[in-house]
């Protein structure tokens, strides 16, 4: 895609994280989305939680598939690989690049067209599998590159901008991903950065696969009247389920949370997020309560982190691969060696 | 003549899912283990039961193992196929039928000798339980062929002994019923008939094993580490075989675990794309599948072909278009393999012709696509794939070690100012490569869009056209590292055989017979594209040359025909797409009549 390269100034003063780097360092290319993109803020969402987390930019794998979505890794830390796939097919490389290398964090940018229509079978597939990675879905009810034709998510009801009303009901990544056994489900806007941040840093810290619905308006083909994905349509019905807070693990502050109360999940790796504020009757480790909490709220964008459940085993869990990636297995510990060929085939008569 | 000694073929027609396989199965590694060279060929229905199955077995002393060319004795064990089957029999040979229900009159052939034999009777007055009866039928009938063949019965014990070592009450049934069918042969015929087997010392150094088997065998031997897969026949037991060897030879005995991961993709698609995403990050992987599969991976092989990452797909072939014919063998997708994927692309083809060249070439495959860093195909197809073969066993070399061809390391990416993904070094053709963690100097934007030769995007199209040229001569100098054709001379010969993989057997034997009878042709047998000077020289050579192989639209010849610089006219086509193994009857007759027209036209 292409892309301009960004002024790379870092003023001295800037604060470092515990690998020594600014935030500048966790940026990328400038975009060239059109401005006021929701997909642009869902990116600067992105830096900032990969430098809070301090994850080391070569450490970092950004998959992605097709569209304007699939486009934002190339505006996101420079100094990390990235993967810019075919449409719809981020989940099953994503998934094999997992399987070689377990060492990296691995953040997949999707969109509602490359994973609610044309990749959809491999989300779901993903989700199953509970590849550990942060997937991210940039939804605006939209196909943006092609100009404007409806995407999956699109609402009934919902206007195109030539006026067009859809009338196909909508598919829900966040009811299909809790339907199918997601572990980790979250939605969010991509206008709202203080809720944004801590839910892609919980969901990098996840066991397994974390999926993050971040409603991302398209401005320059769904953000009319009628739109359902629109800025105003969105700010209008937002609705904060959970409110939530990512604390890394061995702080002080988790003790001090734990004695605040409410509700916390604590992370496979130690790190804890601590929900100031869940609804009644609201737990966010019961499927079924998440699930019917969305359903009572249907004229509602409920976000937040709906759902977490950290005790299921991820891909590599449930295959039983050692500590080191496969990829860097040597090869002697691969080859069985000529006399048990030998032995083998003369076992074949 | 024929002394029928240790030359004779049979064949068995049955029902699937009664347990017939097995039986022959049994037999095959009788006779193998009598010394005596043998191959076997299972058409099977693409069904899980009831519907019409044949297995035959070939006997040859001098090690041919292409498809029988007539049969001698049948076992007509359907009533569904009676007829067919009757009439299959050569003139003085054999039949052996359930002779518990009356033979239609109609089907008595009066130049073939019948045998009847009371097996459903046998079975029924022996055995209790209906499930039981019809299992035990095959092996009773297998008992016949012991008596009527003079297959070694030690030997056959032996075989039980060990099938059934910690199954005492199905070793002891089985046993009954290989002596009832036996001994009522033996008291009512006279045995053994007249072709038969002796034991000899024809299978030396040998081992009776399928292609699939050892495909997965090289897949284990290269070092692959992700296995991503869709279930599909008859690559199916590629990946069934590589669970397996994996299991026990990947698991780390005091942890116990995988040096390995196994995933079953939700699809094709998903599996390449398994593959690409795992190869990209320095693992060695692949993927099984047959025609369907490919024809669902082309998306992503024009990503790996265009973004320059290995890939391993071992395709064993089935009958197409569309469903085609599953559990049929064919060579569809030499070309749909070649060129595989939208755009400009040509991809590396391994063309395996037996078990042992399954092993070989897979473990080439995996050095060649990294090397190349570009998809490379191992083609076998259900023949070679899925039937035992009697197989010269592979030599393994402790020495060797993976070519992971060209990946920078830490140390080199330090000292390097600055990574560019797409340019080699002058004057070569393969860029150097980083895998993601290694170092911060080595991460790169991997795309599947237009880039440059610095890895960016680009839509300039001089910058476009320079990496796709590239790309160009990267394949063509891979015809210098991937196997030679291999070329059989023989004196006096201006006519020239080509042919590739599952032909070969049917295509040497052919060529025997023809130099027996005074036309001797040269033999070039092809097991690689892109192709190497050899075949030039090859074609340039000879008057003219019959491409034989199994399809309808001669792919073959076309790849030929695009990617050398022979004319059109001299190349003839021998075309067999029934789905059912060639012979070498089908090679000499088709030649003939070609030979026969084009003298016609020289008249």
């Amino acid at each position: 895609m292409p892309s301009i390269v960004k002024p790379r100034v870092a003023h001295p003063s800037l604060k470092r994280n515990d690998v020594g780097l600014t935030v500048r360092d966790y940026e990328g290319q400038m975009s060239t989305l059109c401005a006021g993109c929701g997909h642009d803020s869902i990116t600067a969402g992105i830096t900032r939680a990969l430098w809070e987390l301090s994850i080391p930019p070569h450490m970092i794998a950004k998959m992605s598939g097709i569209g304007c979505s699939s486009k934002t890794p190339t505006y996101f830390v420079n100094g990390a690989h990235g993967f810019n796939s075919a449409h719809g097919r981020m989940p099953a490389i994503a998934t094999g690049a997992n399987a070689a290398n377990k060492e990296l964090t691995y953040v997949g940018v999707s969109g509602d067209g490359d994973s609610l229509s044309i990749g959809l079978g491999h989300l779901c597939h993903a989700i199953r599998r509970n590849l550990k990675m942060l997937y991210v879905i940039e939804n605006n009810g939209v196909y943006g590159l092609t100009k404007g034709q409806f995407s999956a998510s699109a609402d009934v009801g919902t206007k195109s901008k030539k006026g067009e009303v859809n009338l196909m009901a909508p598919i829900d990544p966040v009811m299909l991903a809790l339907s199918i056994g997601a572990t980790f489900v979250a939605r969010s806007f991509s206008g709202d950065k203080e809720q944004l941040v801590p839910i892609l840093k919980a969901a990098l810290s996840h066991r397994g696969l974390a999926l993050v619905d971040v409603i991302s308006p398209c401005v320059t083909f769904n953000d009319h009247e009628g739109s359902t994905r629109s800025y105003i349509y969105t700010r209008q019905h937002l609705h904060e389920a959970t409110e939530s807070n990512f604390v890394p693990p061995a702080r002080e502050i988790v003790a001090e949370i734990a004695r605040q109360g409410g509700t916390n999940v604590t992370m496979h790796d130690g790190s804890v997020i601590h929900f100031s504020r869940v609804p009644d009757n609201y737990d966010v480790s019961d499927r079924k309560a998440a699930m019917d909490y969305i359903r009572e709220h249907p004229a509602e964008v409920v976000t937040g982190i709906l759902y977490a459940d950290e005790s299921v085993p991820e891909m590599h869990e449930m295959n039983k691969t050692p500590s080191t990636a496969l990829a860097h297995l040597p090869y002697e510990k691969l080859c069985p060696g000529s006399a048990i060929l030998d032995k083998l085939q003369a076992s074949y008569r | 003549m024929r002394s029928g000694i240790n030359d004779f073929a049979f064949k068995l027609a049955s029902v699937n899912g009664t347990g017939s396989a097995s039986s022959s199965i049994l037999l095959m590694q009788a006779i193998f283990r009598m010394g005596v060279p043998v191959s076997g060929k299972n058409l099977f229905p693409s069904n899980i039961q009831g519907l019409p199955t044949w297995y035959e077995i070939r006997v040859n002393k001098d090690g041919y193992t292409a498809r029988a060319p007539q049969y001698d004795l049948m076992v007509a064990m359907n009533a569904q196929t009676y007829a067919r089957d009757v009439a299959e029999v050569r003139s003085g040979g054999y039949l052996v039928y359930d002779s518990t229900w009356p033979l239609d009159p109609d089907l008595f052939r009066d130049d073939v000798t019948f045998i009847g034999v009371p097996l459903a009777r046998l079975c029924n007055e022996n055995f209790q339980g209906a499930r039981e009866r019809i299992l035990v039928k095959n092996i009773a009938c297998a008992g016949v062929l012991i008596a009527l063949l003079n297959i070694d019965e030690e030997i056959v014990e032996q075989l039980l002994d060990e099938k059934f070592s910690k199954k005492k009450a199905l070793r002891d049934s089985n046993t009954k019923a290989l002596q009832l069918g036996r001994n009522f042969v033996r008291e009512n015929y006279s045995c053994p008939l007249p072709f038969h087997l002796e034991k000899m010392d024809g299978n030396k150094d040998k081992m009776l094993i399928d292609g699939n088997s050892m495909a997965a065998l090289g897949a284990i031997y290269a070092g692959a580490t992700v296995a991503a897969w869709y279930p599909i026949t008859p690559a199916t037991s590629v990946m069934d075989n590589f669970k397996s060897y994996a299991d026990k030879f990947r698991k780390d005995k005091e942890t116990g675990e995988s040096n390995f991961i196994f995933i079953q993709a939700e699809d094709e698609l998903a599996a390449i794309g398994m593959v690409i995403g795992a190869s990209w990050n320095g693992a060695r992987s692949f993927t099984s599948t047959s025609g369907p599969g490919i024809s669902l991976m082309n998306e992503l092989l024009g990503l790996a072909y265009y973004a320059e990452i290995p890939a391993v797909i071992v395709d064993v072939q089935r009958v197409g278009p569309s469903t085609g014919m599953p559990t049929r063998t064919q060579q569809g997708d030499i070309l749909e393999c070649a060129y595989a994927s939208h755009g400009d692309t040509k991809h590396i083809l391994l063309f395996a012709a037996n078990p042992s060249e399954c092993f070989d070439f897979t473990v080439r495959a995996f050095d060649l696509a990294e090397q190349f860093q570009t998809p490379v195909f191992m083609l076998s197809d259900l023949d070679i794939g899925m039937n035992d073969w009697v197989t010269p066993k592979v030599k393994w070399d402790d020495n060797y070690r993976p070519n992971r061809g060209l990946v920078l390391t830490a140390e080199q990416l330090e000292a390097m100012p600055k990574f560019h993904r797409y340019l080699p070094e002058e004057g070569t053709n393969v860029p150097a490569r980083t895998l993601p963690g290694i170092h911060p100097n080595g991460a790169f934007f991997t795309r599947g869009s237009g880039h440059n030769k610095y890895g960016g995007y680009t839509e300039v199209p001089a910058e476009y056209q320079e990496v796709m040229d590239r790309l160009l001569l990267k394949h063509k100098e891979a015809a210098k590292s991937v196997p030679p054709a291999e070329i059989v001379k023989r004196p006096g010969a201006t006519v020239g055989i080509i042919s590739l993989g599952g032909c070969d057997p049917a295509v040497r034997e052919a060529a025997d017979i023809a130099s027996k009878e005074g036309n001797p042709t040269d033999y070039m047998r092809i097991r690689a594209f892109p192709f190497g000077e050899e075949v030039e020289k090859f074609l340039a050579d000879h008057e003219y040359c019959f491409i034989v192989e199994q399809n309808r639209d001669a792919q073959l010849r076309t790849l030929l025909l695009l990617e050398t610089n022979v004319a059109k006219e001299k190349l003839r086509s021998v075309l067999n797409y029934s789905g059912f193994p060639l012979s070498a009857r089908t090679v000499l007759d088709a030649i003939a009549a070609q030979v026969e027209e084009l003298d016609a036209v020289n008249r």
